[in-house]
């Protein structure tokens, strides 16, 4: 029979596709199955993860269960052991053509971002790209707005009976936020932004608990057209801001003394807690500090819990990658610096001085 | 050979970004720019064309006015330009998009040796997505976030970003990539090209030039034809302004401090 997206009433659970890159499942994956239970809950169905990879990937779907998958399609073929844009879309397609699920989520890793689009255009369905927040019941929904939003939701009609799964995503640096919906095709697709969503806990009776299906790839040579040559880890470590709890960033206010500013934004990072060092565009340009360090539009978007700007005059590039932290403290010799309109706690000064304060002051507690 | 180079003509979001009463953006308002990741695909395809002679041709979607974006590529050095432009394409999310590309793609006519550059994603709508669900509509493999391309006949060896490093791909054409920033320094204009840009071949292709496609499917493209929906746009609260704390080094430091170990932050 063949597959038809537009009989929307013939799909149903949650589905999360669960990346791995050398056989270890990504922190991303982890959101995702957390974020999921959550909406499999609302829906009142169940959560399955879709594990592909080579030889022994199927031993982690129990890590996968810890965490909330009632359920986790296994895939194992050496053929499938990197990734490959045809293998995997024509592996995933299949799978979900046979099964018919009515959420399929993907991180938006460098590698989703390749697997979405083209999944979602074979199967004809639409997908959301980047999304920082999901629902599918109303009600936490327009809990959702009522936090999040300027909408005065008390005195707007909403059809509470939606059950389309609702994807937010920011525009436009954060100056607009959309939601959107699939209302007419399944599975409804979105591609979730890392870092944004929060894990829940691990628990080692669901880890035990979870249901492994194996389901084999049907392949042949000529349905993959491209040929991976090799796979180069970066020697040099990459700073990790998305799951970065405490992040302190340098801004050109570090000019005088970059390499002492940068000590000393690492010191205090290590200070408030196993932090790290992000940077404004000044100084990657100035290449002060590598590229991963950058916060902003162009760099990476972090929501720590403790955002520290020191000498960061907070271009509007800058505030969209930072402004949703819980709680930001900035440091700047310019009062009028636009970096204090979105900071919890505003201190004029020198960084050069008040820096050291902190430090002292953090490490007698 | 010919290489097809997908551009769009973006509001620059780098400047000011004005947004209307109702939450849509205020693009009359705003400088338009050619979408930055897009002038890498342009500068890919030149360097093929500077190194095997190969025929580039720019294609956009987008209304009239995006007419000056192509005359810029143009003066670049690309050969012609195609615009996909008419009310029927209008409203249409990625899926639709994707859908009206590839079906004016084909009407070209997509050669063994051709390659289809894209930039990765629109600084607009932030996707990604268009690239590949073109590839996917033109069954063409893809090769997305390139950073480096070696074509040698039909064999193009790429190197694709990844977050923590990089693959090296090797892929035939026909074929699409899409192209980051980082892969190149796109070319200024010429002056000769700038005085002969409008005299190089400028085409557009509205829905009646297209409406055989297989792909121009009314079902498919435009608002209508769009799988997703705008359920609701909104404006986020202006967050509250903080407190600036006053007084010495020594004191400010101290109540803010003391303020985040009582709220348990520290």
């Amino acid at each position: 029979m063949a597959f038809d997206s537009s009989k929307i009433e013939e799909f149903s659970d949650i589905w999360v596709f669960c990346e791995q890159r050398d056989g270890a499942i990504m922190g991303t994956d982890i959101e995702l199955i957390s974020e999921g239970r959550k909406l499999a809950d609302e829906r009142g169905a169940r959560l399955i993860g879709l594990l592909l990879g080579g030889k022994g990937i199927g031993e982690k779907a129990h890590e996968l269960g810890g965490y909330g998958a009632d359920k986790i399609i296994v895939v194992e073929d050496e053929r499938l052991e990197v990734y490959n844009t045809d293998a995997y879309t024509k592996v995933i397609c299949d799978i979900i053509m046979d099964k018919k699920p009515e959420v399929f989520l993907v991180g938006a890793s460098n590698i989703g971002r390749d697997l979405g689009p083209r999944v979602a255009a074979r199967l004809h369905t639409g997908l959301c790209a980047d999304c920082t927040h999901l629902d599918i019941a109303m009600e936490p929904y327009t809990d959702f707005l009522r936090e999040a939003s300027t909408i005065d939701v008390d005195h707007v009609t909403f059809d509470m009976s939606d059950t389309n799964m609702k994807m937010t995503r920011p525009a436009f640096g954060g100056h607009l936020m959309a939601t959107i919906i699939c209302p007419r095709f399944r599975p409804c697709m979105a591609t979730v932004r890392p870092g944004v969503l929060k894990k829940a806990p691990f628990d080692e009776t669901k880890a035990k608990a979870v249901e492994v299906e194996r389901v084999a790839a049907v392949l042949n040579d000529s349905d993959i057209r491209t040929k991976v040559l090799e796979v180069v880890k970066e020697s040099r470590k990459m700073v990790d801001l998305i799951g970065a709890e405490v992040i302190v960033s340098v801004g050109n206010g570090i000019s005088k003394d970059p390499k002492k500013g940068i000590a000393l934004a690492e010191e205090l990072a290590k200070a408030l807690g196993n932090g790290v060092v992000g940077a404004s565009r000044a100084v990657t340009d100035a290449g002060w500090l590598t590229a991963d360090h950058q916060v902003g539009q162009t760099g990476k978007t972090v929501r720590p819990k403790i955002y520290v700007a020191l000498g960061i005059s907070g271009a509007i590039q800058h505030k969209a990658g930072m402004q949703d932290s819980e709680m930001i403290i900035a440091v700047n010799t310019n009062e009028d610096a636009p970096i204090f309109e979105v900071a919890d706690y505003g201190l004029v000064g020198d960084l050069f001085e008040i820096v050291p304060l902190m430090i002292e002051d953090i490490s007698k507690l | 050979m010919k290489a097809f180079v997908c551009v769009k003509q973006v509001p620059d979001t780098s400047g000011k970004v004005a947004v209307n009463d109702n939450g849509t953006l205020d693009r009359a308002s705003m400088a338009t720019i050619t979408n930055p990741d897009d002038l890498a695909a342009v500068e890919a395809a030149l360097k093929l064309k500077d190194e095997c002679g190969c025929e580039v041709i720019v294609v956009s979607m987008g209304p009239p006015p995006a007419e000056s974006m192509l005359r810029e590529c143009l003066a670049m050095g690309a050969d012609s330009a195609v615009l996909i432009s008419g009310r029927e394409f209008g409203g249409s999310d990625t899926f639709a998009t994707s859908q009206i590309i590839a079906g004016g793609l084909s009407n070209l006519g997509i050669g063994e040796e051709d390659v289809i550059f894209c930039g990765r994603q629109a600084i607009d709508g932030d996707t990604a997505q268009v690239g590949p669900q073109i590839a996917e509509k033109l069954n063409l493999p893809q090769v997305t976030y390139a950073a480096e391309i070696h074509k040698q006949g039909k064999t193009l060896k790429v190197r694709r970003l990844l977050e923590d490093g990089y693959m090296t791909i090797e892929v035939q054409t026909p074929c699409l990539i899409t192209c980051v920033k980082e892969l190149n320094q796109p070319r200024y204009m010429t002056v000769s090209g700038i005085l002969h840009c409008y005299e190089k071949p400028y085409q557009v292709l509205d829905y009646d030039a297209l409406k055989d496609e297989p792909l121009i499917d009314p079902s498919t493209i435009g608002l209508k034809g769009s799988p997703t929906n705008i359920f609701r746009s909104f404006t986020p609260p202006q967050k509250g302004a903080g407190r600036m704390l006053t007084g010495s080094g020594e004191q400010m430091v101290s109540e803010l401090v003391t303020n985040l170990a009582k709220k348990h932050i520290i």
